[in-house]
């Protein structure tokens, strides 16, 4: 007696739960090695998985038996020149013939565990303990997504959704109504047809004509229908707009003469990570690419990234900008704003004061949050000091910190983003 | 010559054709009398045969990051074509569960129902080890049980108090059985209404032990007390689920279930060359009758045959690929062999098993698969003629000698030696390190001491300090391991680790030493 169950379609990630545990047990090891691959990779593959390796004695679970060493007896198969009595040579290092080959020679194969982990778990891993420093603004779009809720009963609708508890209920009601007085007029000739039949049997006409009285009342008592049109019910779904939480991303760099191409890789591997970052915490985001020299210009990411350009700098020119592109494109009530500007911290001298007073007065007050990231292994520049003073003013919304190599990118991204804890 | 009438032609399976195998084999299965249990074949795919595989066996198991590390293991394994996965699994229990692998192709699928269904679900129904120890019909139930008071305990405890324990508790997993003494049947339905009076009953006898009532001034302070144990004690987890101070009735109940599971796959552990080796005997006859019969085609037979003929390849000890005797060739051969042995008897047959020599195959072979174990079963039926086969040859491997000493090959001096070396390698006694619970101070520090009993002076691995690390969680006081041989005391290893220091004992030795220190 057999049974063959097809359990294919059972879900399959049992271990799901037990493979979070050996994340979660390693947590340590894996955060390393994420950090390392993060500052290792190259800018285009910070979205994937990740092999990680974890030294073999650490996930040992031991259990007693026995080593090397004492009496060893051992059969084995395929036996070509020995007679007994034979003495051999140990084979060196024990390996072969030797039932017990724990110690390979493969080197690392052996010591190491190795496992791949995904890319989601990369990214987890890569902004644990990070968080948005200040709250979201969630806003009803009315266009984006929505969530269908009930909303009682109506009479027209889909027939897919029709309320047949309700429906006949309301056809029941219906008949009721519309066939009271006939029900009680029959009911009269029934019983006068009773006691003529029991007092005057004889009285055939007016059997008769009560008799006729009573078919017609039924055939028309039957003629209202059990289901009318009118009795339909649905189940009524209406739209709600569910609020979404949508952000822009500013995107400020100097291409001038003085950025390297060095320098325009780390600001963008910032970027990427700022993106990333931001990607999930937000359903929506947009990114505003701008680039400036002495003046400034909204570009796409290719020619953000890619095209070089000399002169001096004003970075003035970028946040004047970037404040016509908010209060054109991104109105600060609907859009959580965030800025992000790269520079190697030259500047047009008089223009320091500026770029303060036009972040003070004008865009901070909107931001979300505003990080510059001056890379430059050199002293602070002027624009790092007036810089200075706005993180006075807007202590929690703005931040600032140097970069002087690619490895310190991830760092000095975590220390911007590190959760505060709440007073 | 009678008409062929194939099952079928394709390589591709469908239910109803894994239907219509299982029917045939199920009828020829019968006509041999092979008893099994109703079989669940369940279809599964590669994914859930890896989830399957992280469980080791289990269908339903707890959650422990272990088995997340063998899920990750296998994954990565498979997706790199490093290793291919197991073509079935099967579960001893009733009904016998087999997954087949959808993969397959409907050729293997046959070969698996075979083996598995009819194969090893015969085993587990009628070997003497598996109906003692094990209760097919209620491990579900059991595991069951063990998954959700586990998933409680987390509930209640955290994640973290229990991954400890039952970390500590796998340590010990292969010390946690019962030898000798036969296990009441488990059952989840009584477990659950038996549990809470238990927890309570334990408890109380454990504060019994542990009670420090001071008594009549004892003035003579070298008067013995008794031992505790009495006797030694082979079951280190169920010594210490009854008598650990320390635990919680909970983490009692943990303790327990990890030892039942481990006492579940016991039977398992001692036969898997009986077991493999019927399971193979079995889908090679049955397939062999399907192509007797007209069922099957040529170009099926030659595919089982290519199957076949990898799972039971035995390599040999200077191959690449040798990793020690494979137990599905080896029981596969033995089988094989008794039923040549019974058929066609030879002189030496005759001298060597006159019990069996021309007697019926079949029942001398349920007989066989009825009541040994590996080590006795290679005892009583490995003949010369497949030590002659398998070219076989006893290694001596003595750390105290230059070289390595052949003591027995595949001659008339040397079958009987070679036997029983190689039965010796299949008894658990001696693979595993023979550790049992010694004394507990009860009145002093409340120590445990555990003594190593040394089989041939093989020692311990390095991995045994870690493992008293998990002893001395689980007792919660310090615990010794000493070393023995014979009854010599040779070393000692404590947790936590003693200072250098000399101890009473050293003292006593070094007196026992007549060379004057330098």
């Amino acid at each position: 007696m057999s049974y063959v169950i097809d359990r294919r379609l059972n879900g399959k990630n049992k271990s799901t739960v037990n493979r979070q545990r050996f994340l979660r047990r390693y947590r340590s090891h894996i955060k390393k090695a994420v950090e390392e691959a993060v500052t290792r990779r190259s800018i285009t593959d910070m979205e994937h998985g990740e092999q990680i390796s974890i030294p073999g004695r650490d996930t040992d679970e031991p259990v007693f038996h026995h080593g090397r060493g004492g009496r060893q007896h051992g059969v084995h198969p395929g036996n070509k020149e020995f007679t007994s009595g034979d003495r051999i040579q140990r084979p060196p290092s024990g390996g072969a013939g030797r039932g017990q080959g724990s110690a390979s020679n493969q080197g690392e194969g052996m010591d190491d565990f190795v496992f791949q982990i995904t890319q989601d778990e990369f990214l987890d891993f890569m902004f644990e303990d990070l968080a948005l420093p200040n709250l979201i603004k969630r806003h009803l779009t009315g266009a984006d997504s929505f969530k269908t809720v009930r909303a009682g009963i109506s009479s027209e609708g889909n027939p897919s959704r029709i309320n047949i508890v309700r429906t006949l209920r309301s056809a029941n009601a219906r008949r009721i109504a519309l066939t009271h007085g006939k029900r009680k007029r029959l009911s009269q000739l029934e019983e006068e047809l009773a006691r003529l039949q029991r007092e005057e049997p004889d009285n055939l006409q007016a059997i008769r004509l009560l008799q006729d009285d009573i078919s017609r009342l039924r055939m028309r008592i039957e003629a209202v229908p059990f289901l009318d049109t009118f009795d339909l019910k649905y189940n009524l779904l209406i739209k709600h707009p569910v609020p979404t939480s949508k952000a822009v991303m500013f995107c400020l760099m100097d291409v001038s003469g003085s950025m390297t191409q060095a320098t325009k890789d780390m600001a963008k591997r910032f970027f990427i990570l700022l993106y990333l970052f931001l990607k999930r915490n937000y359903e929506r985001i947009d990114v505003v690419f701008i680039r400036h020299h002495t003046s400034a210009k909204e570009v796409d990411e290719e020619e953000f990234f890619y095209s070089r350009e000399t002169g001096g700098t004003i970075v003035s020119s970028a946040l004047k900008l970037m404040h016509e592109v908010i209060v054109e494109r991104y109105p600060a009530n609907e859009w959580n704003l965030y800025g992000a500007q790269a520079s190697d911290g030259d500047n047009w001298n008089d223009d320091s004061p500026i770029c303060r007073d036009l972040l003070v007065n004008q865009i901070m007050p909107h931001m979300q949050y505003f990080t510059y990231v001056e890379i430059t292994p050199r002293e602070h520049q002027a624009l790092w000091h007036a810089y200075e003073e706005v993180q006075e003013s807007f202590p929690d919304y703005f931040a600032q910190q140097q970069i002087e190599s690619a490895a310190d990118i991830y760092p000095v991204f975590r220390e911007l983003f590190k959760r505060r804890v709440e007073a | 010559m009678k008409k062929r009438k194939p099952i079928s032609t394709s390589s591709e399976w469908t239910f109803e054709l894994i239907g219509d195998y299982d029917r045939e084999l199920a009828r020829i299965a019968a006509g041999y009398g092979l008893e099994t249990y109703p079989n669940q074949i369940e279809i599964i795919s590669a994914e859930q045969m890896m989830d399957a595989y992280a469980a080791v066996g289990m269908p339903i198991g707890y959650s422990h990051w272990s088995f997340g590390k063998h899920f990750l293991a296998t994954e990565k394994g498979y997706k790199r074509g490093h290793m291919g996965l197991a073509y079935e699994i099967v579960i001893n229990s009733d009904p016998c569960i087999a997954y087949l692998m959808e993969e397959n192709t409907l050729c293997m699928q046959a070969l698996v129902i075979a083996h598995a269904c009819y194969g090893h679900n015969s085993f587990f129904k009628g070997n003497y080890l598996f109906r003692t120890w094990t209760d097919a019909s209620s491990i579900i139930d059991y595991l069951v049980f063990a998954k959700n008071y586990i998933r409680l305990c987390e509930e209640r405890h955290g994640i973290d108090a229990v991954e400890e324990l039952l970390d500590s508790c796998h340590a010990l997993m292969n010390h946690g059985v019962d030898r000798y003494k036969r296990p009441y049947p488990i059952s989840a339905e009584e477990e659950r209404l038996r549990q809470q009076e238990r927890e309570e009953a334990v408890q109380q006898q454990v504060n019994d032990l542990w009670r420090t009532i001071p008594r009549a001034s004892d003035k003579s302070g070298n008067k013995k007390e008794p031992r505790f144990p009495a006797e030694p004690q082979e079951n280190l987890l169920y010594f210490i689920e009854k008598h650990a101070p320390l635990l919680e009735p909970w983490q009692r109940e943990v303790v327990r279930i990890v030892r039942k599971i481990s006492q579940y796959f016991y039977p398992q552990r001692q036969t898997q060359v009986m077991n493999e080796g019927w399971a193979c005997f079995w889908h090679y006859t049955l397939i062999n009758d399907l192509y007797d019969q007209g069922l099957v085609t040529d170009g099926f037979m030659l595919e089982f045959l290519q199957y076949h003929s990898a799972v039971i390849a035995q390599p040999g000890f200077d191959s690449p690929y040798y990793s020690g005797i494979n137990p599905y060739a080896l029981g596969f051969a033995m089988f094989r062999d008794i039923r040549r042995i019974c058929e066609a008897p030879t002189d030496e047959d005759r001298y060597w098993f006159p019990d069996i020599a021309g007697s019926d195959w079949l029942s001398t072979l349920k007989f066989a698969m009825k009541s040994f174990k590996d080590e006795s079963f290679i005892l009583q039926y490995l003949s010369p003629k497949l030590m002659r086969e398998f070219k076989l040859f006893a290694i001596l491997d003595d750390d105290q000698q230059r070289e390595l000493h052949v003591t027995a090959i595949h001659d008339d001096d040397g079958f009987r030696a070679l036997r029983q070396t190689l039965a010796g390698q299949y008894n658990l006694g001696n693979r595993e390190p023979n550790i049992q619970v010694w004394n507990v101070d009860r009145r002093g520090d409340r120590s445990l001491t555990l003594r190593h009993t040394q089989h041939e002076r093989k020692p311990l691995a390095d991995s045994a300090s870690e493992v008293l690390k998990h002893i001395h969680r689980l007792w919660g006081f310090d615990v010794h391991l000493e070393i023995m041989q014979g009854d010599q005391r040779v070393s000692s290893v404590h947790m936590p680790p003693k200072p250098p220091a000399p101890s009473e004992e050293d003292e006593q030795t070094r007196m026992d030493l007549i060379i004057p220190p330098i």
